[in-house]
């Protein structure tokens, strides 16, 4: 029988994938309450500075009042 | 002075946190850094300031200089509770301020009360003009160098001549609304200024072992109860009469040269109750009802003055 001359197929070993070491995390891990107050700080600063912003703008407006618009072409 | 009182930090609570630590200050601990309570007495007085002065200021303007005016105030808190932390720590009345509680670092607190500082100043200078600038600028300067910094570890009259900084406000915002300086400016200074000391010396009579325990030379704590309610009694008997002459100079009207007479009357007798009552329970309520008196009193000159100020011509204020 043609089936008994057949060698039996080893299965093919492959290489073992070199293992990586994981990734270790370096420098400051935040705790999520880290975090959020980090967050919440953020959201302060530009709050802050977009009402500056607009304190200038108005601030601006007021002391050189209508004469903000004219100016030469 | 204590061993507490030396620049060493010695917070139970609390390891020192290495400069790349994160941080763990929420929004509210640099609320509480601008001293929210002291920041609000500092609006009132300012806003009376800025309304009675001669001219006509634009509300954005007048705005603009409050606004700084509050941040100064601000900036100078968390400048003191940066110098004071150690002291802070050891007092039942501050111990859970931002820095002893761990919140924020000193570090922290000082680049806040800097940025602030500077910041208030320019703008208000920019934005406003330079001669308020030039007042709010000495008034950080006085609060955090001159009296924290200084008087407050090294004499009993600290809060006398520190108490200054908090009288500054009213000036800073009649110069920001008028460009001067006017005598009834000057009044509203020296007003606080004689009110300060029977307001914090009734509080430190009842608050002396916390002092004591701080190092803080506050005048109980060094020169005894005794002296403490005589010298009350003497700055109430300035006080009185010196918050009664805007009524009598022509400056202020007839509601408030009532409510002052009357007011400074309670005012005078409270001082009075003190001086008498020196031991036990009734020396203690004595004190604190000076104390919250005081609060209520300064806060009704000055609304009648922000009344009259702004009521119509035709109510006869």
């Amino acid at each position: 029988m043609a089936d008994e001359n057949k060698t039996p197929q080893t299965p093919k070993l492959q290489a073992p994938k070199p293992q990586t070491p994981a990734p270790e995390i370096e420098g400051v891990v935040l705790t999520e309450e880290q975090k959020r107050r980090r967050r919440a700080r953020s959201v302060a600063i530009a709050l802050t500075l977009a009402a500056l912003c607009v304190l200038f703008y108005v601030v601006t407006i007021v002391k050189l009042g209508p004469a903000v618009l004219i100016r030469p072409l | 002075m204590s061993d507490v009182a030396s620049r060493e930090y010695d917070l139970s609570q609390t390891e020192p946190r290495p400069l790349d630590a994160p941080s763990y200050a929420s929004v509210s601990d640099y609320i509480a850094l601008l001293k929210p309570r002291v920041m609000s007495l500092v609006i009132f007085t300012a806003l009376v300031g800025i309304v009675r002065a001669p001219g006509e200021v634009h509300p954005v303007i007048a705005f603009t200089a409050l606004l700084c005016i509050a941040i100064g105030a601000g900036a100078s808190g968390a400048l003191n509770m940066w110098w004071d932390a150690d002291i802070d720590a050891v007092m039942s009345r501050t111990k859970r301020r931002p820095i002893p509680a761990g919140h924020v670092t000193p570090g922290e607190a000082l680049a806040f009360g800097l940025t602030l500082s500077v910041g208030s100043v320019l703008v208000l200078g920019l934005l406003v003009n330079e001669l308020s600038a030039a007042l709010l600028a000495f008034t950080i300067f006085f609060y955090a160098v001159v009296y924290t910094m200084w008087l407050k570890r090294s004499t009993p009259q600290n809060i006398v001549i520190g108490g200054a900084a908090g009288a500054f406000p009213p000036m800073v915002g009649w110069a920001a609304a008028s460009g001067g300086i006017g005598l009834e400016s000057i009044l509203l200074f020296l007003i606080i200024f004689f009110w300060t000391p029977p307001h914090f010396w009734a509080l430190a009579l009842y608050k002396s072992g916390d002092y004591a325990r701080a190092g803080v030379p506050m005048l109980p704590v060094v020169s005894g109860t005794a002296e403490t309610r005589r010298q009350i009694l003497l700055y109430t008997l300035i006080l009185v009469p010196l918050a009664m002459s805007p009524f009598f100079l022509g400056m202020a009207g007839l509601a408030y040269g009532v409510v002052s007479g009357i007011a400074g009357g309670l005012m005078l007798l409270l001082a009075v109750q003190v001086y008498r009552r020196r031991e036990g329970a009734p020396a203690e309520q004595a004190a604190r009802r000076l104390f919250g008196f005081s609060i209520l009193y300064l806060f009704l000159l000055f609304a009648v003055l922000l009344v009259e100020a702004v009521a119509p011509a035709g109510l006869g204020l």
